[in-house]
């Protein structure tokens, strides 16, 4: 027994003495008034080689640590393009098939190259990384190591000498040609090739070179990319096929990031990879953060780059940033934090009561388990709970640049094709799927229901009654009302379903929706779609699937129905129209037209359209487009995700920016506050272990009163 | 003795086969090569061309088991499973899909599975035990029954509310320890307490019962009547003989799980946040990584032989009347 | 209405096994010494009254096993048409606790949605509770809901006691007729408990299960008595439903382990040699390979077969039942390996006895005397590994549905409600019905089974009472 006693004494001395903390606090040995930010990341990275990273969970490392010629402003919307390292946003010059100059409202058509010219800053440096260290007869340090050199070293702080160097034109080159590099299986790679002059014949010539020299590592300077050339030390050249005026987004997206030859060439001696050094897991940039621990199962720590070039907070704004003190910070140096700290948070439950404690300061945008916390009512505005708002916890939303639909299969004998008929079955299954109720009871408000394929704050969305789809929504005094499920009724009954049977054979119809649902949620869902079509006495049979098993019937088009969605690369309505673009189609072309629709009109629209600048015409075409696709229906437009975070007080400048990656450097905090709320939340409660204690005695006593007049009986 | 467990584990050599064949066929039944490429390239452009390229470069560009156009022996090695099994004999595991090294990883995440295995094992023990030899000591008085019955009530809670209420009363409400996470050295003391906590109290209701009905029939046996004849109190009777004796077949059926504690627990590490093998291993399955989950799987096969051969020393420790042969 | 009676495969399964357990019981009762240990089962009170919590929740399974669709309105009576909704006779029974949905969340016995939302009031939108559509939709107003509940509670609590004094007066009377003795005797005799049967755990439990029954059915007229989920489905009915997708998964692996284990368990120990080997070999492969990961593929595999047959599964029960069905079979092959090494201990042991000895020289045939000596002996293990491992599997689908690769998500089982809650403890303020309804009923089961279990294997086996 008093052994025992010792132990919990001993447990508990070493939980007092490591810590004048609070005893749950998860950061252990932490300065408790550093300008620390913390956060959590759920899934862990797979890439952080800006050539390879691409989803969300990736971007959020990698947009803090490289820097791409461009960025998006802070505050501004709808979102606009602004230098980062580039000296100004460059304007394409038009060329056509001779090579002859045009003018830029010269037609499309005639356009054969359009070239983009891009200045970057001078004096811009790396961060401090070995690959740039130099001995002192000047080489470099670690680029010849042998693999006992190497021994375990097995991250970046294990070398003692670091180095930086000038950021230069070359690097931005370098990576365009590392995006047809063999090995990397670059994402964009397939996109890009049909863009970019020459990047196609680059991939092609560099696998044949790894093929013939299998394990050699690939010096990418010795091939030539036609359509990516260095003009000067910091002027660098890119040729684009045609014309493609999405171009210019894609330039704020790390994939054209510079890297560092030298870094490349650190990471391909001998026994690095095998130690996890490699450019996917360390990356070199120059951006306001480096990455300066990385433990993917448990932490990532980002830290303040030293030679960053620095930048200031942006002065521009409208009244509503002003207000919310967004402006506060105009012109200050950035960034303002001084390490960002991520963990591993898989779980939900530990997720949410760590931000309730205080041990996050803010929720990532969009992050599910955290809507579970806002009131939101049916058309009404989000609101906090009460307990939260007395926590001084905040609310941002904003409309992300996404959407989620339910394609019909066009190919399906059932639901596909464009007969008047059938464009009437879908139009009638579209009003029947009540996302309104959708959005209140599953995304607790965070949605807006589609009107069509382009998301608010995309040139071609249109506001308010002006834009609703008319063959599922109607205006009712200003109101955008969903039709009334009698005129879906009437609907499938010209369809040739009258109450849901098949006006010849009388067969009831029996729909099949594909998901690849799963999850606490995925129950429900499904029982709300059932109960959707029953509305119609329309038989729904769910088929709910596993990844693989979804992406191959949707490949091969044996899906009938199925949820889909798309988030935008970048915005203009061309990302979110080519999902429908015919030739795109998914069956036989493996494009991303799910749908497999194929409107030759509609078709031939887009072809216009995606080269025009954005104008009154372009207006004109996107709405034809957007009628076309709304009688035909080939989605049902469920709904705009709109993403919201929450926040604690002691965090500022915090604003959704759906297409900004680098949104960290913005980002203040007051350690303070937050110090001072932390301890305040987080007082032990003890009366349970007395209460447990008093339990166990109460149990044990009597025993042992009977076991003593017991042995004194005995002796 | 060493050659009985050099044999043994010669003989192990057919059973990993088997098991990497079994974890092969089970996986390739479900996925091709084209699915696993798709599902590590995502979703958005994802062209024929990259899966290709995704396979040649990850190894999964040749057949599967037999290769058809190969000439001799090159028929069976020039395939996926050959090249991707061969080398773990040598327990080489290759690289995962995300590219990291599986050793390197499988070595890094021992610690933190062995920080919670281990003392989840000790204490449940000494706790199992203290509570058993607390029933047996009070046997046929209320205190018994109401052990018994206390022990099939938390037999029949699910282990998912144990962790769930623990972290929500222990850790959300009464603010006492952190609620998942972790780290290394005396640090981590205070992450590691809460999943063992939940941990034991878990296993406590299984573990308390079946060791009291051990001591029990230890306690029928003619030698403690004698030693209870002799004048010995019953304090003595129980630590120095029953407890003696019944901790014979509680210590080799103890062995057995003993390597297996380098696994680390799928569930308890996932819902603590623990950086361990356990959560290493669901991951894999969710993300079907192959490549981990084989090497998980050959690992795991691995240590389950040793504990077998493990537990047959222990036998012929404690009873010399069993010989190995 | 006519209806389309729908046979699932574990429809026919579970009644193919009560068919098989009638017939054993069956059997049972015309050998003696095979009646003597159930009988002492039978007059253990803890065991009895496991035994008839249990035998609600088996009326249930079964109940809710018998599966039929209903024939649509208006179709042709020659060429009848029926829904894709499979039914079963329970749902039948319980009537509206099916179809009446509420909108989203709502607490226990509550009459108001549990957010506020924007609801019209005098022409006037204000913000407030929405009442219910279906709970507490016959009160006026908020005051009267508690007078009402107790009101609801005290007549269900009165009906069954009523129910259960007249089910005693009944056994009173039939036993006072049967024994020829006074009323007041056995009366005496029942009270002081010397009847020879547990009779007043017996009388008590029922009259108790009637109670709880009444109260529910009471309150369950006019309320959602565990609340509602987040689609508004009354969470008694899922938890109810979801009755029969833990039975099955107890039973139906049983029932895959069972030939399995005792075939090759039996022909290890008795055969020896290389049959010995290969089993061994076998069981040890499978025993080294994480379950979860068995599960997992097995799940997937079965998805695959689906997906590339899907004119065989044309409802949403049919798939998930297969996919139930598939993973009865893949935990019952990963677990016979536990009972299979016992039994081959105990051939081991058997096949060494003189008279088993004897039967092999006068030249007998392996499957006589594995028929005749070896199986007969071992079967009281057997029995004790079923009851033993019932509460195992059931525990087990929670865990593996929440790891995700449990029963098909559009199934009821208590797994999935778990896995629901993740999100609805997250939530402020906190939605405790659905984990606590998934909860109490698990507990229910799997407490009454292993206190069952415990009864049988100290009839069976008291002395062996140590493999646990």
């Amino acid at each position: 027994m008093a052994r025992i006693g010792t132990i919990l004494l001993a447990v508990g001395m070493s939980l007092m003495a490591g810590c004048s903390d609070s005893w749950n606090n998860p950061y252990p040995g932490s300065e408790p008034d550093a300008n620390v930010l913390y956060s959590a990341f759920a899934e862990r990275p797979k890439h952080l080689d800006p050539a390879r990273s691409y989803s969300s969970n990736e971007v959020e490392f990698t947009g803090q640590i490289y820097e791409p010629p461009l960025q998006y402003h802070f505050l501004k919307r709808p979102y606009a393009l602004i230098p980062l390292t580039a000296e100004a946003v460059p304007r394409p010059r038009y060329l056509d098939a001779a090579g002859n100059p045009l003018p830029d409202d010269a037609p499309a058509a005639a356009i054969a190259e359009s070239v983009y010219e891009i200045r970057i800053r001078p004096g811009i440096r790396y961060q401090p990384h070995p690959a740039f260290a130099r001995d002192e007869a000047g080489g470099y340090r670690y680029h010849r190591m042998t693999a006992a050199e190497l021994g375990d070293k097995r991250r970046i702080g294990d070398f003692a000498h670091t180095g930086t160097r000038e950021l230069v034109a070359a690097d931005y080159v370098y990576q365009i040609k590392r995006l047809a590099h063999p090995a990397l299986s670059s994402p964009i790679f397939g996109l890009m090739s049909e863009h970019i002059v020459g990047l196609a014949a680059l991939g092609e010539t560099l696998a044949r070179a790894a093929r013939e020299r299998p394990g050699a590592p690939l010096d990418l300077d010795q091939f030539a990319l036609d359509g990516a050339q260095v003009v000067d030390r910091h002027t660098y050249r890119i040729r684009i096929k045609g014309k493609y005026p999405q171009f210019i987004y894609w330039l704020a997206m790390p994939f054209f990031a510079p890297v560092p030859w030298e870094a490349e060439v650190f990471y391909a001696q001998p026994g690095m990879a095998d130690n996890n050094l490699t450019l996917d897991w360390q990356p070199v940039g120059t951006g306001p953060y480096y990455l300066a621990e990385n433990d993917p199962n448990r932490r990532m720590v980002l830290k303040k780059n030293p030679h960053f070039h620095g930048e200031t907070y942006p002065t521009e704004g409208n009244d509503d940033d002003r207000q919310a003190g967004l402006l506060a910070d105009a012109g200050k140096p950035l960034p303002f934090v001084d390490a960002a700290v991520f963990s591993l948070e898989k779980e939900t439950i530990p997720y949410w009561s760590k931000f309730l404690q205080g041990y996050y300061d803010s929720s990532g945008i969009s992050s599910d388990s955290f809507d579970q916390a806002v009131q939101f009512s049916s058309g009404g505005d989000p609101q906090l709970t009460d307990s939260m708002r007395d926590k001084d916890i905040h609310l941002i939303t904003a409309v992300a640049a996404s959407l989620w639909y339910v394609g019909f299969n066009m190919l399906d004998p059932v639901v596909g094709g464009l007969g008047e008929d059938r464009q009437k079955l879908r139009q009638a299954l579209s009003i029947a799927f009540d996302y309104d109720e959708f959005i209140s009871i599953f995304l607790n408000g965070r949605g807006i229901p589609a009107q069509g394929p382009i998301p608010p704050g995309l040139f071609g969305y249109v506001e308010g009654v002006d834009g609703l789809n008319p063959y599922v929504y109607e205006n009712r005094g200003g109101q955008v009302q969903r039709r009334s499920i009698e005129t879906a009724r009437k609907l499938l009954a010209e369809a040739g379903y009258p109450n849901g049977r098949n006006a010849k054979t009388g067969e009831p119809l029996v729909l099949y929706f594909d998901t690849m649902a799963s999850g606490p949620d995925a129950k429900s869902r499904l029982d709300w779609m059932k109960k959707q079509l029953d509305k119609l006495n329309v038989q729904l049979v769910v088929r709910g699937t596993d990844y693989n098993r979804f992406q191959d019937k949707i490949r091969k088009g044996n899906a009938q129905l199925f949820e889909w969605g798309w988030n935008a690369d970048y915005p203009d309505p061309e990302n979110f129209l080519f999902l429908l673009y015919g030739p795109h189609k998914k069956v036989g072309t493996g494009g991303e037209n799910a749908a497999n629709y194929d409107n030759p009109e509609f078709n031939r629209l887009f072809e216009r359209m995606k080269d025009m600048d954005n104008g009154p015409e372009r207006q004109q075409v996107i709405d034809r487009m957007l009628e076309i696709v709304r009688r035909d229906a080939p989605w049902i437009f469920a709904y705009y995700p709109k993403s919201f975070g929450l926040r604690h007080g002691w965090v500022m400048n915090v604003k959704p920016n759906l297409m900004a990656n680098n949104t960290l450097k913005y980002r203040r905090i007051d350690p303070e506050l937050r110090q001072a709320r932390r301890h305040a939340w987080n007082q032990p409660v003890l009366w349970p272990i007395g209460l447990l204690l008093a339990a166990l005695a109460l149990v044990i006593a009597p025993a042992v009163i009977a076991w003593r007049r017991h042995e004194r009986k005995l002796a | 003795m060493l050659a009985y467990v050099l044999r043994r584990l010669l003989y192990a050599v057919p059973i990993l086969i088997g098991v990497n064949l079994l974890t092969f066929a089970l996986f390739f039944v479900v996925n091709t090569p084209d699915d696993m490429a798709r599902l590590q390239l995502g979703v958005k452009h994802v062209t024929p061309e990259a899966i290709a390229r995704w396979k040649v470069e990850h190894g999964y560009d040749k057949p599967l088991l037999l290769n058809a156009e190969a000439t001799g022996t090159a028929q069976f090695t020039d395939t996926i499973f050959f090249k991707h099994s061969a080398a773990m004999f040598a327990f080489e595991f290759g690289k995962g899909d995300d590219g990291r090294d599986i050793g390197n990883e499988i070595r890094t995440r021992m610690g933190p599975s062995l920080a919670i295995a281990l003392p989840v094992f000790v204490i449940g023990l000494m706790v199992n035990i203290t509570f058993a030899l607390l029933m047996v000591f009070f046997r046929a008085s209320y205190l018994d029954l109401g052990g018994v019955v206390l022990c099939v009530v938390l037999m029949s809670i699910s282990g998912l509310f144990y962790i769930i209420a623990g972290q929500y009363f222990i850790a959300k409400l009464w603010n006492l320890l952190p609620i998942s996470g972790f780290a290394g050295g005396i640090d981590g003391l205070r992450f590691i307490l809460l999943p063992v906590i939940v941990s034991v109290v878990a296993g406590l209701g299984s573990g308390a019962r079946w060791y009291r009905t051990i001591f029990l029939e230890e306690i029928g046996k003619d030698y403690v009547r004698t030693a209870r004849a002799k004048g010995l109190s019953e304090v003595r009777v129980l630590f120095r003989h029953v407890l003696k004796n019944g901790m014979i077949p509680i210590l080799t059926g103890a062995v057995v799980v003993l390597p297996l504690l380098f696994m680390g627990s799928l569930i308890t590490e996932s819902f603590f946040g623990i950086p361990g093998l356990g959560s290493y291993t669901i991951d894999a399955i969710q993300a079907q990584d192959f490549a981990v989950v084989r090497a998980m799987v050959f690992l795991g096969s691995f240590l389950y032989i040793v504990g077998l051969i493990l537990t047959d020393i222990s036998y012929s420790w404690v009873d010399p009347r069993v010989r190995l042969q | 209405m006519s209806v389309q009676p729908v046979v699932l495969w574990t429809d026919a399964l579970v009644f193919v096994l009560l068919a098989a357990v009638l017939v054993l019981a069956w059997a049972i009762r015309r050998q003696e010494h095979l009646r003597a240990p159930w009988a002492a089962v039978a007059r253990r009170p803890m065991a009895m009254g496991a035994a008839l919590v249990l035998a609600v929740f088996v009326v249930i399974g079964l109940l809710d096993s018998l599966h039929y669709r209903e024939r649509l309105p208006g179709s042709p009576a020659d060429a009848p048409q029926y829904s894709v909704e499979v039914l079963s006779v329970f749902d039948a029974l319980v009537g509206t606790l099916r179809t009446q949905h509420e909108k989203t969340y709502s607490a226990p016995l509550a009459m108001q949605l549990y957010a506020k939302e924007f609801v019209e009031r005098d022409g006037e939108t204000v913000r407030d509770y929405p009442r219910l559509r279906y709970g507490g939709a016959h009160l006026a107003h908020a005051g009267e809901r508690r007078p009402d509940i107790a009101w609801r509670s005290v007549t269900g609590l009165v009906q069954g006691l009523v129910a259960g004094v007249l089910l005693f007066g009944l056994l009173a009377a039939w036993q006072v007729r049967r024994t020829r003795t006074s009323l007041d005797a056995w009366l005496s005799d029942w009270g002081a408990g010397r009847l020879g049967w547990p009779a007043r755990t017996v009388v008590v439990v029922v009259s108790l299960l009637l109670v709880v029954g009444g109260v529910i059915a009471q309150l369950a007229a006019g309320y959602h008595v565990l609340g509602t989920d987040k689609v508004g489905q009354d969470v008694l009915y899922i938890s109810l439903k979801s009755i029969r997708t833990g039975l099955v998964i107890g039973t139906l692996t049983t029932l895959v382990t069972l030939p399995l284990a005792i075939g090759l368990g039996i022909a290890a120990g008795y055969f020896r040699g290389w049959v010995d080997d290969v089993i061994q070999y076998v069981y040890t492969v499978l025993n080294s390979i994480p379950g979860v990961l068995l599960i997992a593929a097995a799940v997937l595999i079965v998805q695959v077969y689906i997906e590339s047959n899907p004119e065989l599964f044309d409802t949403a029960a049919a798939r998930a039942d297969i996919r139930l069905l598939a993973l009865c079979v893949i935990m019952g092959v990963t677990s016979w390996t536990g009972l299979a090494r016992l039994l081959r201990g105990e051939s081991l042991k058997l096949r060494t006895l003189d008279y088993v000895e004897a039967a092999r020289a006068f030249g007998v045939s392996h499957a006589r005397i594995i028929g005749r000596h070896i199986f007969p002996n071992v079967f009281h293990l057997v029995l004790i590994a079923i009851v033993l491992d019932f509460s195992g599997l059931v525990l087990a689908e929670a865990v593996l549905s929440y790891v995700g690769v449990g029963v098909d998500p559009s199934m009821y089982s208590w797994g999935n409600m778990i896995n629901g809650a993740r999100l609805e403890l997250a939530r402020e303020p906190v939605v405790w019905w659905q984990l606590g309804a998934a909860f109490a009923f698990m507990f229910a089961l799997v407490l009454a089974a292993n206190l069952f279990a415990d009864g049988v294997r100290d009839a069976f086996d008291p002395r062996q009472g140590a493999r646990r």
